[in-house]
């Protein structure tokens, strides 16, 4: 019995939403760190006490986050076998090792040391202590390589292959699936936005202590780190942005014909849309504003290579579904018990459509007794949501440029020294802190809806691959991780707004605003 | 890769797998004795603070463990972490909702005065080391009874109970066994940690938990012997090639789980260390010895374990319902390639990470004393 569409519709809520939240702390941790680095480096080499001042500070704002990011995140390492089983066990032997790696390379490192960054002030050396800070970094970035491995691989499956003896997918090649080349773009991609949110937080909170024209050494000085650290960032995030992977990889294609909402394969090179409203039931996009040219350049780096569009590759998939259910029939065979050489062979011809003949389960448990109806259908779930994924996209990189413009306006009038006079811009920089989440998140969204119907691409449809649960404990389930969360996140942001607004204060080393005589009060806390 | 054939591989995963389960005991394990101790040795907001900063700098390294078996789990025996963590959903879920707690109640709790913010993080610790530490043991003591789980012939786990049957009395007592043992192994470790009252009351709180454990052991094992079917293996393919689970045959019988003691007598070693352990490390504690109190406390863990482990052995979740959907590490295991990789980085990460762990420990060495949170009331947690 194959799980109902309400467990599997479900499974999704729960794993997007708490991935989601998941997200909203780990860019911070994967930037500030490396900010902390900078801050700190400074500090051994000319030994001013204000970039001590500076690591310990944004060290605390970093540790009420981090906190946030391990609570989210202990749940993301158990959550494929409570949620996904049946894709755990399909794909766990490749699957599983970047993430069993990942904790033995680099989460291990980051934790252990994190303590020693926040409690070995007194008792480590100058040097000692900058090199517990940058192994922090190093194992919170490392940790994203692992993991973004691990993702990139259900979005471009190399390097594996099935095995029907134990009916699953079992690796071939392990180097394949390291130097996977959607995943070395996805890591550039999201440790360069994490650079760029933990930069524009450091920035948006020390400009507000500009505009209040307090403890402003502190936050000319903290603004010139970001500034620069997040200009350099933003630029890679932009550049090397995720479009260059997706040139390979089944549902890669697919994506990038959805974001662009080219639904006819376009002679090269296609125009780029810029806005309209993609009809997915209608297959076109209606009031589209297109610009000649710009996107075929953009996506494939050249005047004469086309980008598929969606009906095209629609219709291709419907191809491999008819294989896929000759791949079934075959692997039905050898199940039955004939394991001839013949039966293999004929399975190892069709093998690689498998997936696609999983599709119609769907539609038909047997697979093989599928109608055309069926056949259609199953082809038309391989277009995943395109106004989705169009307009998040679309929010996605509006956000990016509205950073590369503060961030080059902020080193520029930084390198001026008249950044203090810019209150237009400061004000700009306090209210846009939220802005690198905004992308972040629309980027994870056009990444994970967009390989739907796959958990993984061509492989294994998302509707097989979640565990046997019923309703009930999905509910009390969702229930739990959103109410707990969202009370941690309130808590949260209480925190961190209470301690942005007291600032360097908080130190409590009689040097900042609030402790000079005649401050307003405002250090009750810790 | 020839180096080592399948077989073997299947075994050192066994180990390695026993390794980080009793890696996490022994290093999370104190954490999570220290949280639930919390509420109770300590009296003043200081004192507990103690408590908190005792533990407070290397945790969440200790968590990793936790973490890292999950993954490691993951990575080698992906079928028991897609059965067991699907089946057993409700009572991961309540350990994930407890652990919640202890990253933000660590971090959290002192960036405020208000008493009453610090006594609901005391308690949300005290969640966060408690219902983890029984619920573990409630499930190993599931384990050894064999969960309702049956496989369809593409391989996809059902489990058929519920998350209240889980709550048998057999099941509780391994639960209290587990609880009483990390609640000895975090008195043993505060009394290493702090000195004054703090480490009176622990000395007190380490005794009453060792003897609440080595009884409550003692039953179990007694329940074990007289009262428990164990399982056993009849036939199985070539256990050096891919297995598929459902191609072997399984037989129970009452004091089935005693069979390895009979064949490998030196497995006996095990429960002989649970014991001795306990009665060790008790008595160290008393004389003031405190390093030793925290070996016994450590080794006695290990061999509790690894008792249940060589009971087991080679199951590691036999099924009740559909005994030859039982998962054993000779058919649940990752391909030959994964193992090996795996076996690699593991033989150079974890000599690496106990290199660095030690270190810390080095660094942050030393008494918790009142005196020290008080002059350090901005920085401690």
């Amino acid at each position: 019995m194959l799980p109902s569409a309400e467990v599997v519709d479900l499974s999704r809520l729960q794993f997007g939403a708490t991935a989601l939240y998941h997200f909203l702390f780990v860019p911070l941790t994967l930037g500030m760190t490396w900010i902390l680095v900078i801050m700190e480096s400074v500090y051994v080499m000319t030994g001013k006490q204000v970039y001590k001042d500076m690591t310990k500070f944004w060290g605390k704002l970093f540790g009420i986050n981090f906190a946030m990011g391990v609570t989210t995140g202990i749940t993301m390492e158990f959550q494929f076998g409570t949620n996904w089983a049946y894709y755990s066990h399909y794909v766990g032997d490749i699957f599983g090792a970047p993430l069993a790696i990942e904790g033995m390379m680099a989460f291990f490192l980051e934790s252990t040391f994190v303590g020693l960054f926040f409690f070995g002030w007194n008792r480590l050396s100058k040097e000692k202590h900058l090199m517990v800070t940058f192994l922090v970094a190093i194992g919170s970035n490392l940790s994203a390589l692992w993991i973004l491995i691990a993702n990139g691989w259900m979005q471009n499956p190399v390097g594996a292959e099935f095995n029907y003896e134990t009916m699953r997918m079992e690796l071939t090649n392990f180097a394949e699936v390291i130097l996977n080349p959607v995943a070395q773009v996805k890591f550039v991609h999201t440790v360069a936005a994490g650079y760029t949110t933990a930069a524009m937080f450091v920035l948006g909170i020390s400009s507000w202590y500009l505009l209040k024209k307090r403890d402003t050494g502190f936050a000319l000085r903290s603004i010139a780190v970001a500034s620069g650290f997040g200009l350099a960032s933003v630029i890679s995030v932009i550049v090397l942005g995720d479009e260059s992977g997706y040139t390979t990889g089944e549902v890669q294609k697919v994506k990038l014909a959805a974001v662009e909402a080219e639904w006819h394969t376009e002679p090269a090179p296609a125009s780029f849309t810029v806005m309209g409203l993609p009809n997915r039931d209608a297959e076109r996009t209606d009031y589209a504003v297109k610009i000649p040219y710009v996107m075929g350049i953009i996506a494939t780096r050249s005047t004469t290579e086309e980008v598929m569009g969606l009906i095209d590759i629609k219709n291709e998939n419907e191809q491999r579904i008819r294989n896929g259910m000759t791949a079934y029939a075959d692997l039905q065979r050898i199940k039955s018990g004939d394991k001839s050489d013949e039966a293999i062979a004929a399975f190892k011809k069709s093998k690689d459509d498998l997936g696609f003949g999983l599709l119609l389960k769907k539609y038909t448990p047997n697979v093989t007794d599928a109608t055309e109806e069926d056949i259609k259908h199953a082809a038309k779930d391989t277009i995943p949501n395109v106004f989705v994924l169009f307009w998040s996209f679309r929010v996605m990189v509006a956000m990016g440029v509205l950073m590369l413009f503060i961030f080059a306006a902020s080193f520029y009038f930084t390198a001026k020294r008249t950044i203090s006079k810019q209150t237009w811009l400061l004000r700009l920089a306090l209210f846009a802190i939220p802005v690198p989440w905004i992308a972040a998140e629309a980027g994870w969204i056009v990444a994970e809806m967009g390989r739907q119907p796959w958990t993984i691409s061509g492989i294994l449809p998302t509707h097989l691959s979640t565990s046997s649960l019923g309703a009930g404990e999905l509910y009390f389930s969702i229930a739990g991780f959103i109410g707990f969360y969202t009370l941690l996140l309130i808590v949260e942001m209480f925190l961190m707004f209470r301690y942005a607004r007291l600032g360097p204060s908080s130190l409590h080393t009689g040097r900042y605003y609030f402790e000079r005589a005649g401050a307003p009060a405002g250090l009750t806390s810790h | 890769m020839t180096f080592i054939d399948y077989e073997t591989l299947k075994l050192i995963w066994w180990l390695f797998i026993g390794v980080l389960l009793i890696g996490f005991a022994v290093m999370d394990g104190f954490d999570m004795g220290v949280t639930t101790w919390l509420p109770f040795l300590g009296k003043t907001d200081d004192e507990r603070r103690v408590i908190i900063n005792s533990v407070g700098p290397v945790w969440e390294g200790n968590q990793t463990w936790f973490i890292t078996a999950g993954g490691a789990i993951f990575a080698a025996w992906p079928f028991v972490y897609a059965a067991a963590f699907s089946g057993l959903y409700i009572a991961l879920l309540l350990v994930l909702f407890a652990l919640f707690f202890r990253p933000v109640g660590f971090d959290y709790r002192s960036k405020l005065e208000d008493p009453r913010w610090r006594n609901m993080w005391d308690w949300g610790l005290f969640v966060g080391g408690a219902i983890p530490a029984t619920v573990f043991g409630v499930a190993f003591g599931n384990l050894l009874l064999g969960l309702p789980f049956h496989y369809d012939d593409t391989l996809r786990s059902f489990y058929t109970g519920s998350f209240w049957a889980l709550l048998n009395p057999f099941a509780l007592l391994c639960g209290l066994t587990s609880l009483s043992m990390l609640m000895m192994h975090g008195a043993i470790y505060l009394q290493l940690r702090t000195d004054g009252e703090v480490q009176t009351r622990a000395t007190k709180a380490a005794v009453a938990a060792g003897i609440i454990c080595a009884v409550l052991f003692a039953i179990a094992g007694i329940w074990i012997a007289f009262g428990i079917e164990g399982y056993r293996i009849t036939s199985i393919p070539d256990v050096n090639s891919a297995v598929n689970p459902l191609t072997k045959t399984v037989e129970k019988s009452i004091g089935g789980w005693l069979s390895n003691y009979h064949t490998y007598p030196w497995m006996m070693l095990a429960p002989v260390s649970g014991f001795a352990g306990i009665a060790i490390a008790l008595w160290a504690g008393k004389q003031k010895y405190e390093r030793t109190a925290f070996l016994f406390s450590s080794i006695a863990i290990a061999g509790i374990i690894l008792t249940a482990g060589f009971s087991m052995f080679p199951f590691i979740m036999p099924s009740s319902t559909d005994m030859t959907s039982s998962l054993t590490l000779w058919d649940a295991v990752s391909s030959y390639k994964t193992l090996g990789i795996m076996f690699i980085v593991t033989l150079i990460f974890l000599p690496l990470i106990t290199v660095y762990t030690s270190w810390v420990y080095r660094v942050m060495r030393g008494k918790v004393t009142i005196q020290q949170i008080q002059d350090n009331t901005h920085t401690s947690y």
